[in-house]
């Protein structure tokens, strides 16, 4: 009788299970590591747009135009913020990212007419001289935060939280705190570091209130207030960021990046971006404040698509975080580097790791020279050549934006509207309360 | 500049833009009634008294002034302050001195929960008692306090040093009490002279990070 080896794994215990349980029994840690979710969750890719056909009319696809122009920060601010497309770049924090990264996302963001944003940490240098237009974030930990930097922003970004870890704090760890970033953050060198998880100095929605007031007394009432949310009570978060003051709210669904944080609160904490971006523009619609305080939307865009379906859920605007770490080469299989590219394998390797699956953004030692403060790496990006790809996918966005727009003919990315929307799950159609694809049946509302 | 008649908005415009222009080195506010906000953002070598007690985030993110509130002070007195002197005649709410980066706080009367929280380089000099959780994640500078501290002193400090005379109900994770040396000595002393307190220096226990929370690691508590 020969011997038969099944295979039959079970659901609950299946084997990235059983490697959790058996790290956590080795180490007794829990897991620290970038980027964002991973789990499958309901997402922009279950929600379908119904284009121009004979009950609508389309626009030309490549000749007709179509207006990208954005501008935020209509409500309290003397010098709104004006873009030439509705994405912008997401804040990340120099320590995170190495100095030539945020020069390069200057760089491509001044070509494209966009913003980019500071993040945890400060403002550097480099990033200020290649920005245009900069977003500064007035974060927990105000690490690097000072008044002259306040000053030289064109906006100013209240964090609350983040999709990645909504009420959590940051975690950069010592192998990231070059002299540089430790001198920045006011740390000691190679300390693993901590970011606060709620501000300093305003405990609730009324001291937020004051707060604000106080930032556009520092800036004499010149340049707009964000607040950006992680999502998760984001109906009454967005209502009370709405009576704060804001003039521009972020909300920032669960598959929004990170550079370290725990596992299990990136896949466990929060609600997906489908689900926040109803939830914000009911918010804004049930205050009469539509059009009045803008949305920007973040947390896994992806492509122009998403980018169309996050407007025509209500957004006004779009960050992209972890899409414009990919565009400048994160887990790619190469870097380029004195005109050449060089195999980054042997890197990948020793993290424990392979190109298409590395989330070791934590480590610092980013095979591609993206996510690391280490002298060397870092040379493995160069801020040109970075900002050139971070252009070309941002274009190629903007591109795909218009394209679905004009076949919903529109002649204004902002025209696209929920009534074009429809869904592909019931789980989808739930959450963004739209119809589920060829039917009228939006679950929980009445037919 | 009298706040009855002008607005916080008027005055602190004045305080950004005009004042340097005119050559004015002293500004006296009147009828403040606790507005919010007021001399936030100076960056002028100028002295400011505030007859009266001021709101939230009164003289937040100073550089250079020096700021006397004749009175007491809301919610994040001289937060984020970079340089200068603020001194509170009377009591300090919560957040005093928070997040500042250098120059010196100085509060006369008691101060709040959360006094000195992610302090950055300030030196806080408090005449009389500090509320709970002051010093939290506190990363450098110093606090002298005269009276007595509240619970968890000092949580999750960094490289900021407190000194405090009388007694601490509990000192927060990874702070401890730490012999005071002839440095430290002189440095209290420095600081209550520069406050105008008459204590002696040596009266003053040290509190600074045992930085046993410097690295993550599987060893450290949970419940600290």
């Amino acid at each position: 009788m020969s011997e038969k080896i099944t295979h039959e794994e079970s659901h609950g215990f299946n084997r990235d299970v059983i490697n959790y349980i058996q790290n956590a029994s080795a180490h007794g840690l829990y897991e620290i590591r970038g980027l964002g979710a991973k789990r499958a969750l309901p997402s922009f890719d279950d929600l379908l747009f119904l284009a121009g056909s004979a009950s609508r009319y389309p626009l030309e696809g490549y000749r007709e135009k179509c207006v990208t122009k954005t501008v935020l920060g209509t409500r309290f601010a003397k010098n709104p913020i004006v873009l030439d497309m509705p994405i912008t770049i997401a804040g990340m924090s120099f320590g995170s990212l190495s100095a030539n990264v945020k020069e390069a996302l200057g760089l491509a963001a001044t070509e494209l007419g966009t913003t980019t944003t500071t993040g945890d940490g400060g403002m550097t240098q480099e990033e200020r001289q290649s920005s245009k237009t900069l977003v500064y974030q007035c974060l927990p930990s105000r690490y690097g935060f000072n008044p002259d930097d306040l000053r030289k922003a064109n906006a100013i970004e209240v964090v609350i939280g983040q999709g990645a870890k909504p009420g959590g704090g940051g975690m950069l760890l010592g192998q990231k705190i070059n002299p540089r970033v430790a001198g920045m953050r006011t740390l000691p060198e190679g300390i693993d570091q901590r970011s606060a998880c709620r501000h300093p100095d305003w405990t609730g929605p009324d001291d937020l209130v004051i707060k604000i007031n106080e930032l556009r007394e520092m800036t004499d009432w010149q340049v707009p207030i964000y607040v950006k949310i992680g999502a998760t009570r984001v109906y009454n978060d967005v209502k009370l960021a709405v009576h704060a003051g804001a003039d521009v709210v972020v909300v920032d669904g669960m598959q929004g990046g990170t550079a370290a944080t725990q596992t299990v609160f990136i896949e466990h904490v929060g609600i997906p971006t489908l689900a926040a971006v109803r939830q914000a523009v009911e918010a804004l619609e049930d205050l009469n404040m539509k059009d009045k305080v803008q949305l920007v939307v973040s947390g896994g865009i992806r492509t122009g698509a998403d980018v169309a379906k996050a407007l025509a859920m209500g957004a006004d605007a779009v960050a992209i975080g972890q899409g414009v770490l990919f565009a400048l080469g994160c887990n790619n299989e190469t870097y380029f580097q004195n005109g050449e590219h060089h195999s980054a394998l042997a890197d990948y390797k020793k993290l424990g790791t392979a190109p298409g699956f590395c989330h070791h953004c934590h480590t610092g030692k980013c095979p591609v020279g993206v996510t690391t403060q280490d002298p060397i790496l870092e040379q493995r990006l160069n801020p040109e050549v970075a900002a050139k790809h971070v252009r070309n996918y941002f274009k190629t966005l903007n591109m795909e934006l218009t394209t679905i727009a004009r076949a919903c003919g529109k002649s204004n990315v902002h025209h696209l509207e929920r009534e074009d929307l429809v869904a592909l799950t019931i789980e989808a159609a739930a959450m963004a309360k739209l119809p589920l694809a060829g039917t009228n049946w939006i679950p929980g509302v009445p037919l | 500049m009298d706040l009855s008649k002008v607005s916080v908005r008027e005055l602190n415009q004045y305080l950004h833009h005009d004042l340097a222009k005119a050559g004015v080195k002293h500004v006296n506010i009147t009828n403040p009634d606790g507005a919010h906000n007021i001399a936030v953002g100076l960056d002028a070598d100028v002295s400011v008294d505030i007859q009266g007690h001021a709101g939230y985030y009164a003289a937040g993110m100073n550089k250079t002034a020096n700021v006397t509130i004749h009175g007491n002070a809301g919610t994040g007195v001289a937060e984020n302050m970079m340089s200068g002197t603020v001194r509170v005649k009377g009591f300090a709410s919560a957040s005093a001195g928070a997040t500042g980066h250098g120059g010196t706080l100085i509060i006369e009367g008691d101060a709040s929960l959360r006094c000195g929280i992610s302090m950055k380089g300030i030196d806080i000099v408090v005449g009389g008692d500090v509320g709970s959780y002051s010093a939290f994640m506190a990363q450098a500078g110093n606090m002298v306090v005269c009276g007595n501290a509240g619970d968890a002193l000092g949580d999750s400090l960094y490289e900021a040093v407190l000194y405090v005379r009388g007694e601490i109900r509990s000192l927060g994770a990874d702070a401890e009490e730490q012999k005071m040396t002839e440095q430290d000595i002189k440095k209290v002393g420095d600081l209550l002279k520069k406050a105008g307190f008459d204590y002696n220096a040596k009266e003053f226990k040290r509190i600074a990070s045992a930085k046993k929370l410097y690295h993550w690691n599987a060893d450290a508590k949970q419940e600290y």
